[in-house]
């Protein structure tokens, strides 16, 4: 198994990006989630056991440049394929968890032609009154793991884990990163993270796969049922023992799950 | 120097147990605590008061724009003005402001202080904040990281639909405009002065110092973080090769007087306590979303130690804590004297907006103090900028005739 990353131009100079490539097989493009992704992550390793994997990280996250050409969904959405091109891909399997999902679907949603294979995980991107999505720019730091785990004394574990907030200089570079983080996630997941996409659904042709967290008290199962309404033919598999961060708490299940697209 | 006589507004009302019962004074407070009937007492005594303050020679009188704020109960600041430019003749009307960015489409800023300028025979100053995270992002839901870009976009417009004699295409990435036509137009020319609410970020510094706009600077925690930020901003106006003019920048102060340090302690303390304790009860996830600030601004507030204001902060503070950090300066006409003098020196700044009205305070009391501020104190720091005087370009013109209001006429009285 091979691991690499790298920063490639893309959009004719207009951005760059950080990529993390590892594993062999079939290609497959992993989307990261509002909270971003790191080059040592598991759940990553977990996917490049089976499949070549390829996670850029959006403008705003790690050292991806190029946040302030990106205002909308659109932009947000013609930018990931601009990042399949520059890869030199065609018709990976697309994987987006979270904030990722949403753009995966709107990239199969607005180019049906161009994704025919398509996992969301717990995808943002529809609302449902009944079930209204808290609103995570205004938490705490500590209100966080129990939103986004299963197990939140994990969570906080996982969250805490390599630096200290009362140290000056963590703390700045901290909020440095999650200004950045979180200004960009905002553009398409403030203060509603509804673009409009329950409109396109109808468009997506990809054989799909829903992946959620039996226990997700960020974007409820019910939105797994209602993305599956929305998709011709996509297919819900819910996972125990799991919240908002699936992919985290579960990763093999997650990887299972995936293996229908094969 | 002048005065600006300011009020926020405040809801009277809070209930003692509001910090243990409710999270926050702003954003997301149940609206069940407002009680229009007793609203209505309350806004016409507030504006009772700034009317009351042009009789005893304030400069100007000043409203500002919150949302969703039990502490601020002006969303609509032209409203406030529009009422204050028929009963005052004289004052200067600060505006501070309408929050540019939050208007769709933004000219109708434009209409609105111009209408302001025309009424009130060109006594308007023009305020043009960002408006906080609060207000903006919580409170209006506009998108943090493109809040700057509609801004500006927003005060090219303005700017341009002031300035122009016939109707202009304005194509905007956020407003679209095929007829940008502004009836009516401002009495000033070019346009009325503008005042730039900030708060300690670089770019807004530099906004005002290119544009001859005032900086104004309104926070309650007092000198210490005003006197970092203000030596940062008159070191880039250096840097610009601006001139030094203390009428370029603008503080607001909590200000308390009366007869004694001891009376103003016994006879303000409660009210200053309702404000510091109720008021700023804000919760701390609504104080700025991810984006509101820029990054060039969080990486200087760290470099220069300036201190995140915290809302809370000042709760748990003793009066003569509130006094030593300069949260407020209270006490006897002389003890309010000689700190105005320092602050003032200190700063250099050439308006003070006078907070007087502090949170549940009484209509008498208020009246106290303001009057006492106007004939013990304000006489006494009026000169301090003597040199500078002549600098009219921070500060209205009005017309030297204005018309006032008739009286009403009555069916008797034909």
């Amino acid at each position: 198994m091979s691991n690499r990353s790298y920063v490639l131009d893309i959009a004719a100079g207009r951005r760059k990006i950080r990529v993390f490539e590892a594993g062999e097989g079939r290609p497959l493009v992993f989307l990261h989630g509002a909270g971003g992704l790191s080059e040592d992550s598991p759940f990553l390793a977990a996917l490049a056991g089976r499949w070549h994997v390829f996670a850029p990280l959006l403008p705003g996250y790690g050292d991806s440049e190029g946040a302030e050409g990106l205002r909308d969904m659109l932009d947000v959405t013609l930018h990931s394929f601009d990042v399949l091109d520059a890869l030199g891909l065609d018709r990976p399997i697309l994987v987006g968890h979270s904030m990722g999902g949403m753009i995966a679907a709107e990239m199969a949603a607005v180019a049906p032609r161009e994704v025919d294979r398509l996992a969301l995980i717990a995808p943002a991107g529809l609302w449902l009154d009944a079930h209204p999505v808290p609103d995570l720019f205004s938490k705490l730091p500590h209100e966080l793991p129990a939103l986004l785990f299963h197990d939140p004394a994990f969570g906080e574990r996982m969250m805490t884990a390599g630096g200290d907030l009362d140290d000056p200089k963590f703390l700045e570079a901290f909020i440095i990163r999650n200004t950045r983080q979180l200004a960009m996630a905002g553009k398409i997941l403030f203060p509603i993270p509804d673009r409009g996409l329950s409109e396109r659904l109808y468009r997506i042709r990809a054989k799909t796969v829903l992946i959620w967290g039996d226990n997700d008290r960020v974007i409820a199962p019910a939105y797994g049922d209602a993305f599956c309404r929305g998709i011709a033919g996509a297919e819900l598999i819910r996972v125990a023992s799991a919240g908002h961060m699936v992919i985290v708490e579960q990763p093999a299940a997650v990887v299972g799950a995936l293996t229908r697209l094969d | 120097m002048r005065f600006v006589w300011f009020n926020l507004m405040p809801w009277p009302d809070l209930p003692e147990d509001f910090r243990e019962k409710y999270r926050s004074v702003w954003v997301d407070i149940p609206s069940a605590l407002y009680d229009p009937v007793r609203g209505h007492e309350v806004y016409n005594t507030y504006l009772d008061q700034l009317e009351f303050a042009e009789t005893v020679g304030y400069d100007g009188l000043g409203v500002n724009e919150h949302h969703a704020n039990a502490y601020g109960l002006m969303p609509s600041p032209c409203l406030m003005a529009a009422a204050l430019a028929r009963r005052t003749s004289r004052a200067a009307l600060v505006v501070l402001g309408s929050s540019i960015a939050l208007y769709d489409p933004p000219i109708r800023v434009a209409e609105e202080f111009a209408m302001l300028d025309v009424i009130s025979g060109g006594r308007l100053v023009a305020g043009f904040p960002v408006g906080t995270s609060m207000d903006t992002n919580y409170a209006y839901g506009r998108v943090p990281g493109t809040l700057r870009e509609r801004y500006a976009e927003a005060h090219e417009l303005i700017r341009r639909a002031w300035a122009a004699d016939e109707p202009f295409v304005f194509n905007g990435r956020y407003t679209k405009l095929r007829y940008a036509n502004c009836w009516p137009k401002p009495i000033q020319k070019p346009h009325p002065p503008i005042f730039i609410p900030g708060g300690g970020s670089v770019e807004t510094y530099d906004f005002c110092i290119e544009n001859n706009y005032n900086y104004s600077y309104l926070s309650f925690f007092g000198f210490l973080r005003a006197r970092r930020l203000m030596e940062n901003y008159w070191q880039r106006v250096a840097e610009l090769g601006a001139d030094d003019s203390p009428y370029r920048a603008t503080f607001a102060q909590i200000i308390c007087v009366g007869e004694t340090d001891a009376e103003a302690e016994r006879i303000y303390g409660p009210h200053v306590s309702y404000f510091f304790n109720r008021c700023l009860h804000v919760f701390p996830g609504f104080a700025d979303a991810p984006g509101y600030r820029t990054i060039k601004t969080i990486q200087s507030e760290f470099l220069n130690q300036l201190a995140r204001p915290n809302l809370g902060q000042a709760a748990s503070l003793s009066w003569g804590e509130l006094i030593e950090r300069g949260y407020i300066v209270a006490g006897s006409p002389d003890t309010v004297r000689e700190r105005m003098e320092e602050l003032i020196k200190t700063l250099r700044v050439g308006n003070i907006i006078c907070g007087i009205h502090v949170g549940d305070m009484p209509p008498e009391k208020t009246r106290h103090s303001t009057e006492l501020f106007a004939k013990k104190v304000m006489p006494h720091l009026r000169g301090i900028w003597k040199d500078y005087d002549n600098d009219e370009r921070f500060w209205i013109h009005p017309l030297p005739q204005r018309v006032t209001p008739a009286p009403i006429a009555t069916e008797a009285a034909r």
